[in-house]
């Protein structure tokens, strides 16, 4: 039998930079909030010997235990989905914090294009510039609406940047601290794309540049360059993370509390509201039911998905009709760039893992599609995020991958390799979407979340597009030999590749085609709410983190004002 | 802090039975970095005690945690070494302590797959539904290992141990190309695994047992543990620094 806890105002499901922007604003509104968190407590004190390439960035001590939990995967419909037994492609966080421990710290806003993309898209190129399949929407907010989220976030995070970039929206204020070094390596690219009549800015970045106290009055120290950010968590507390800004904050209103070990199982509901969810304490096995005035959905893409479907809250997307919304528009991120071997040994280690530069002359629409057959694009940028000594073994054409000529060229080539990336964005495809897997299970016997995805006619043409723009950079650059990554196929869950995965509780401005309102109200039970990058109608050409801490400020302005006043919210 | 240098090839020197002239090469290490070029000679009886100062040099006894059978580990040996062999740059993987780096990790959580997706049904996919076979890590080596031997017996009437390189190559050639037949997995997919480890032990901290004397790091320019570059990130030169192990916190 499950214990019933005191009702609370507001639950959480997950405690990463979603959890941690709801609960730090309610509680300072007097509601009281809990957070689940199925991992466990963890602060800066447990980063001090995080240096550690193998056991962090090889072993990924910070993720998900897949041995609970894992998701299963199918390229297409005529097969039989697997389950992802290892972790690669992407890698779920767990424990206080979630992904926002453990990214690299590259923060953008999404531009004005992605928020009206149908509506844009349409206006200049008609309305058959992608076939029917590549289901585009809005998101139902503009980028004018959402500014001052945007802000808000960057202020909390303290992030440094600098507003040089001509392509991104217009900005209500200047970055909170000034732009990361410059290093040598970065000047390599800002010349060669100035020489090529580009614009190169420093990247926005949440490694900051300077010590910083946010509004809040947390405190922020100042990046040491150290080179490891992206798998590890931060040992000075000079990455923004929630564990060190809106954690505390929250904490510090005495209206918060955080349960650790708690996986949620369901949402329970009755008629058309929810009254809280059911959790399994994963240390002992008792079943809870947290009962509460709201529930806030801010645990990562998959598991936002997974538990409306298991908990049977909104109508399933089917693929063969196009009706139904839960699941539907899964993006990734397609990743164009190439690689360039130099004559002299460089400082490749050293780093941070949002000191780089980019340019946004290929994003958006920023430049002219119409003889193009794709739309959108990528940021283009050259980072400096530290190579490490296992995952770092660049090869020029023609290397063998082990034995004598492997070790040389190998040892010769870290310190004299440089990579120029895009972040190319990836529009929603009809067959691409989330269900239920109806084989395997998790540790709980609850069934594992399903995706069934594939790469596009229109992501090969946009990788293909934009590697040939960071070959012509790398060129510029100096390179005495330039490598375009290879053509894209079909999709492969077992090499790295972005933990930038979107889409699946989509929001927009109609409940017919979306999951969520623009205050990430579920249209169907006006006191849940769903927020995260499953709230993305496509994937943009950016790192979502800053987006989708946009989207978690106006989700708590939407809680308080659900709070006070009830009922849908538009 | 004890001294911990050279321990791997002299060990194995002393337990593997393998001719030692075969793996005493240059080894000048630092020719890329210049700091700390101490010479790497592997005799046994090349001992190091001046260079301590006196001081009383402990070695840390090292042994085997996963495999039992002498055999497969003297195979693991010298298939990572093929993967990594000693140059004139350094110690290849046998140098370095990998064998053992590799015998430890199937003792624990990664041999044992303890924190992946295991439960069954096992179903054989495409390939980019990634691994689905129901062997844990530390089976596949053993049976990845035995094949190997199988494979030096059928084809060249000797233990894998005692063939010529090119023939130890030809062999992992055959599992690299998935041409040798494994039970409920595949050679491909066991040859990109010994490759990986051997990476994995080669270039790890020295605190899990491989990159003995941080040699790997010295031949790649990696300083390891540094608590901060802001003093050098700016540098429009190369820096030089002697690496650190992470292990160095705790002394």
């Amino acid at each position: 039998m499950a214990t019933t806890l005191d009702k609370v105002d507001v639950v959480t499901v997950g405690v990463g930079w979603t959890g941690g922007i709801i609960a730090a604003e309610c509680a300072k509104e007097g509601l009281k909030v809990v957070g689940l968190e199925r991992g466990q407590e963890r602060s800066t004190e447990d980063y001090s010997m995080v240096h550690d390439e193998y056991r962090y960035a090889i072993r990924y001590e910070l993720m998900q235990d897949l041995s609970k939990e894992t998701i299963t995967f199918r390229n297409s419909r005529d097969q039989k989905a697997l389950p992802m037994r290892q972790l690669g492609s992407f890698l779920l966080g767990e424990g206080l914090g979630g992904a926002g421990t453990h990214w690299n710290g590259q923060n953008w806003r999404f531009l004005p294009y992605d928020f009206e993309i149908k509506t844009m898209t349409d206006a200049k190129y008609g309305e058959n510039k992608l076939p029917a399949e590549y289901t585009l929407q809005d998101w139902g907010i503009t980028y004018d609406e959402l500014e001052p989220y945007f802000d808000k976030f960057e202020k909390t995070a303290g992030i440094s940047g600098e507003d040089k970039n001509p392509f991104w929206g217009a900005r209500s204020s200047e970055y909170p601290t000034p732009p990361m070094k410059k290093t040598p390596l970065l000047s390599k690219f800002e010349t060669a794309t100035s020489n090529l009549g580009y614009t190169p800015f420093m990247m926005p970045s949440a490694n900051l540049s300077e010590a910083y106290e946010n509004p809040d009055g947390q405190q922020i120290a100042a990046c040491q360059y150290c080179g490891f950010c992206e798998r590890f968590g931060c040992e000075y507390g000079a990455k923004t993370s929630p564990e060190i800004t809106v954690v505390p904050a929250a904490r510090a209103t005495g209206n918060y509390d955080i349960r650790f070990n708690a996986n949620v199982v369901e949402v329970m509901k009755e008629g058309e509201r929810v009254t809280g969810v059911r959790f399994i304490d994963t240390v002992t096995l008792e079943e809870f039911i947290q009962p509460a005035e709201v529930v806030v959905l801010t645990s990562y893409v998959m598991n936002n998905a997974k538990l409306l479907m298991v908990s049977e809250i909104g109508q399933m997307y089917d693929p063969e009709t196009g009706e139904g919304s839960l699941g539907k528009n899964y993006a990734y991120q397609i990743l164009p760039g190439a690689s360039g071997f130099f004559d002299d040994q460089m400082n490749v280690f050293m780093g941070a893992g949002a000191l780089g530069m980019t340019i946004d002359d290929f994003n958006g629409d920023s430049f002219d599609h119409s003889d193009l057959d794709f739309i959108h694009g990528a940021s283009i940028s050259m980072t400096q995020t530290g190579s490490r000594p296992i995952a770092s073994n660049p090869l020029p054409p023609e290397t063998p991958s082990w034995g004598a000529d492997f070790k040389k060229a190998s040892i010769e080539n870290y310190t004299r390799t440089l990579s120029v990336g895009a972040q190319g964005a990836s529009m929603p495809h009809r067959d691409n979407y989330l269900s239920l897997d109806e084989t395997y299970k998790d540790v709980y016997g609850v069934p594992l979340l399903q995706l069934t995805y594939n790469f596009t006619d229109q992501d090969r043409a946009l990788h293909k597009y934009l590697t040939e723009r960071t070959v012509e950079i790398m060129q510029e650059m100096g390179a005495k030999t330039v490598v375009g990554r290879a053509p894209i196929s079909d999709y492969d869950i077992v090499p790295y590749q972005t933990t930038h995965n979107t889409g699946g509780t989509i929001m927009g401005g109609d409940p017919a085609t979306s999951v969520v309102n623009n205050y990430l109200q579920h249209w169907d039970m006006e006191n849940l709410f769903v927020v995260g990058a499953g709230n993305f109608a496509h994937n943009g050409g950016y790192n979502p983190t800053g987006t989708v801490g946009a989207l978690a400020y106006r989700c708590a302005e939407g809680v308080i004002k659900y709070s006070q006043e009830g009922g849908s919210l538009v | 802090m004890a001294e911990k240098k050279n321990v791997s090839r002299r060990d194995f020197l002393k337990t593997s039975g393998i001719a030692a002239g075969a793996l005493v090469g240059g080894g000048i290490i630092g020719g890329v970095i210049g700091a700390n070029t101490r010479q790497d000679t592997a005799a046994p009886s090349g001992g190091e005690a001046g260079q301590n100062g006196g001081a009383e040099t402990t070695e840390p006894v090292r042994g085997l945690q996963f495999f039992k059978n002498q055999q497969e580990f003297a195979v693991l040996q010298q298939a990572t070494e093929r993967i990594f062999p000693e140059d004139d740059l350094g110690p290849g993987a046998i140098g370095l302590g990998v064998p053992f780096f590799i015998d430890h990790q199937l003792a624990g959580s990664y041999g044992e797959n303890s924190r992946e997706y295991m439960q069954p049904p096992f179903q054989l996919g495409e390939a980019t539904q990634g691994y689905q076979s129901r062997l844990k890590r530390n089976e596949l080596f053993r049976q990845g290992l035995q094949k190997m031997q199988q494979e030096a017996q059928s084809r060249f009437e000797a233990n894998f141990v005692d063939l010529e390189p090119e023939q130890m190559d030809e062999i992992l050639t055959a599992f690299q190309d998935d041409e040798v037949d494994m039970q409920a997995a595949n050679a491909q997919f066991f040859f990109r695994l010994l490759r990986q480890a051997t990476l994995n032990g080669a270039y790890a901290d020295p605190i899990y047992g491989g990159n003995q004397n941080m040699d790997a790091w010295r031949m790649k320019g990696f300083p390891g543990h540094r608590p901060s570059y802001i003093n050098e990130i700016e540098s429009e030169d190369f820096v030089e620094m002697d690496p650190h192990s992470v292990g160095d916190m705790l002394s």
